[in-house]
């Protein structure tokens, strides 16, 4: 575990929540808390630096290692900073039957950025990720929690503009 | 054939909340279950009613119940699978968005049932909105008696925790889950020892799927014979299924099992048919990890006889000719789909998403997408296809859990079913890669 200078503590609500978390899983089992606090953690601060992860590790009382296994085995983690919205975009079959590919490619040209990229204003980050379990409504992206779905370049061009304002 | 067991009152306004759900005749099978019933009656009901997991895997519910443990002084866990990321599968979360009180209730009886007093619902983590709704859910049947310390008067205890995952369709596999429900790494466990015997924590679990333990209220309140009167043969009750791609009317039904592939397709009650002006190429019928079956042969039987919505009829014919029921993804292609980008696409899939764990799975997945790849793109051989099936014969079987042969069938039943398309890819590359180009050649459009 690192032992430098580490800034890093939740806020004070979230602290709050990080404890109800820990408190409902059985005496000795506290590790469980685990993906939900680093859901919590990204919440806060976007993305998941190793400072982020070693104060998890912290609060759940296991080796630092243990955490970085978890955050790098899941998808949903992200390891390096991201834009301010990140698009999730489906690149799974059912999505693609119903176009999923077309408004992809609008989508990246548009951004100007390719999957894995932020743009230079920092604004949006564009990730690639599998079924979203969203397939009668195709295509489908997310932005943090919320599902965008029967995509359109012009739903796109809807959505883009409103976060870019 | 339109019998409703799970989404009667999917309709209603204001369902979602505990008010209107118990107004609709809501917890009624928690007090029958809880006042009148012992935990083993219970269980009984269930195994009369014949039902079969919904995740997928179509094991009898009542059969794996009984198979929990009971040492003494061991507590007991139920975990309810809501990881739902299998392709074209859509169900779970749209049952959990709109009557999250309905899954609530199946927890409530199911975790009665098997003297669990602590359980959990695993939700893959993007449907971080959906536990939003489950935990609203479980305060409000909380507030209202259902859960907590002595519910109703009885003496039985019962908390439910909403666990998020990661992102990982690895982790909907039981053992994964529990894994990852502990905090790590989703790997599948060796089995045995089963999660039956060692579970959650090592102590002896059961996991279900969203549907299968949703269906326990009306198995409760109407009997388990009445369950197992509704459906055809062994494969009783109602099920979910998520339709997508090329149909006109995409969404979730609830069917009556034994309903033909025909009516469900074409019927306006359900997907409304194809697309105007196109035609069956194809369909996968049960989320992607199932073979693909040819127009011709997902509308009927080798022998020429009707094929039905059932776990029996969809795999009659075995791999030659038929395919399985699973999660019931119903995922309908048009003559404009590519059967190889397609099965590309499935098998990219399916190489994210292997854990790493089994050798066969971590490199034959990563083969297959390649090889696939190379094909789409006209650089493929065609001694390219041989390979292919070489490599997802070498997956099948050889691997801890079954996203293994998950990965294998898709390749394998496109190959089996649509050969000439691979040829054609592989013998006219220039035309095959020009944009919206589709094999146009011999096959059984409907």
């Amino acid at each position: 575990m690192t032992e430098t200078h580490n800034t890093v503590a939740f806020t004070p609500e979230r602290l709050a929540k990080a404890q109800e978390i820990i408190a409902r899983y059985p005496e000795g089992r506290q590790k469980s808390a685990l993906l939900p606090l680093l859901h919590l953690a990204q919440a806060q601060w976007g993305w998941l630096s190793p400072e982020v992860m070693d104060y998890v590790a912290r609060m759940l009382d296991i080796q630092a290692i243990e955490v970085y296994e978890v955050a790098t085995f899941y998808t949903m983690f992200h390891l390096e900073p991201v834009g301010k919205h990140v698009i999730e975009y489906c690149r799974t079959g059912p999505c693609c039957l119903m176009g999923g590919e077309e408004v992809y490619d609008y989508l990246k040209q548009k951004l100007g950025i390719g999957a894995g990229e932020t743009t230079a204003d920092g604004l949006f980050t564009l990730k690639e990720v599998e079924c979203l379990a969203a397939c009668g409504m195709g295509p489908v992206f997310q932005i943090r929690e919320q599902y965008h779905m029967n995509l359109t370049r012009e739903r796109v061009d809807e959505i883009i503009g409103e976060l870019s304002r | 054939m339109s019998k409703k067991i799970l989404l009667e009152h999917i309709d209603v306004p204001g369902i979602d909340t505990y008010d209107v759900y118990r107004k609709q005749g809501g917890y009624t099978a928690v007090e029958k279950a809880l006042k009148t019933m012992t935990p083993e009656a219970v269980v009984e009901e269930v195994k009369k009613s014949g039902v079969r997991g919904r995740g997928g895997a179509g094991f009898p519910m009542g059969m794996k119940w009984s198979f929990l443990a009971k040492p003494e002084g061991v507590p007991r866990y139920l975990v309810c699978n809501a990881d739902e990321s299998e392709p074209g599968t859509f169900k779970d979360h749209y049952l959990m968005k709109n009557i999250p009180h309905l899954l609530i209730e199946g927890m409530i009886i199911s975790s009665f049932a098997l003297g669990a007093n602590k359980s959990f619902i695993y939700v893959r983590g993007e449907l971080m909105y959906v536990i939003y709704i489950l935990e609203k859910a479980i305060a409000e049947a909380k507030a209202a008696g259902f859960l907590g310390k002595n519910i109703l008067g009885t003496g039985y205890d019962l908390e439910l925790v909403v666990q998020p995952g990661g992102g990982a369709y690895i982790c909907g596999e039981e053992t994964a889950l529990l894994e990852s429900l502990e905090g790590k790494r989703g790997n599948p466990r060796n089995k045995p020892p089963f999660p039956a015997v060692k579970g959650l924590y090592q102590s002896p679990t059961v996991v279900n799927n969203v549907e299968s333990i949703a269906t326990t209220a009306w198995i409760v309140n109407n009997g388990g014979d009445a369950y197992a009167a509704i459906g055809v043969g062994r494969s009783t009750g109602t099920k979910l299924i998520s339709a997508s791609g090329h149909i006109k009317k995409p969404g979730v039904y609830e069917i009556e099992l034994g309903l033909p592939v025909e009516e469900f397709l074409y019927s306006d009650e359900w997907c409304g048919g194809i697309r105007d002006g196109h035609h069956l190429k194809a369909v996968v019928a049960g989320g992607s990890s199932v073979p693909i079956l040819p127009a011709n042969l997902i509308l009927k039987l080798a022998n020429g006889e009707p094929r039905m919505m059932s776990y029996e009829s969809l795999s009659d014919g075995g791999f030659q000719t038929g395919t399985m029921l699973g999660s019931g993804g119903f995922i309908v292609f048009d003559e404009t789909s590519c059967i190889v980008r397609n099965t590309w696409n499935f098998s990219r899939f399916y190489h994210h998403e292997s854990c790493g764990q089994c050798s066969p799975c971590r490199e034959g997945t990563g083969w297959m997408e390649k090889v696939l790849h190379r094909i789409e793109y006209g650089h493929g051989s065609m001694h390219d296809i041989d390979l292919l099936v070489d490599v997802a014969k070498k997956i099948e079987g050889n691997t801890i859990c079954p996203l293994g042969d998950a990965a294998a069938w898709p390749v394998a039943s496109a190959i089996r079913h649509f050969r000439e398309e691979f040829e054609w890819h592989i013998t006219n590359p220039q035309e095959a890669t020009r944009p919206g180009a589709v094999y146009k050649g011999d096959m059984a459009l409907v």
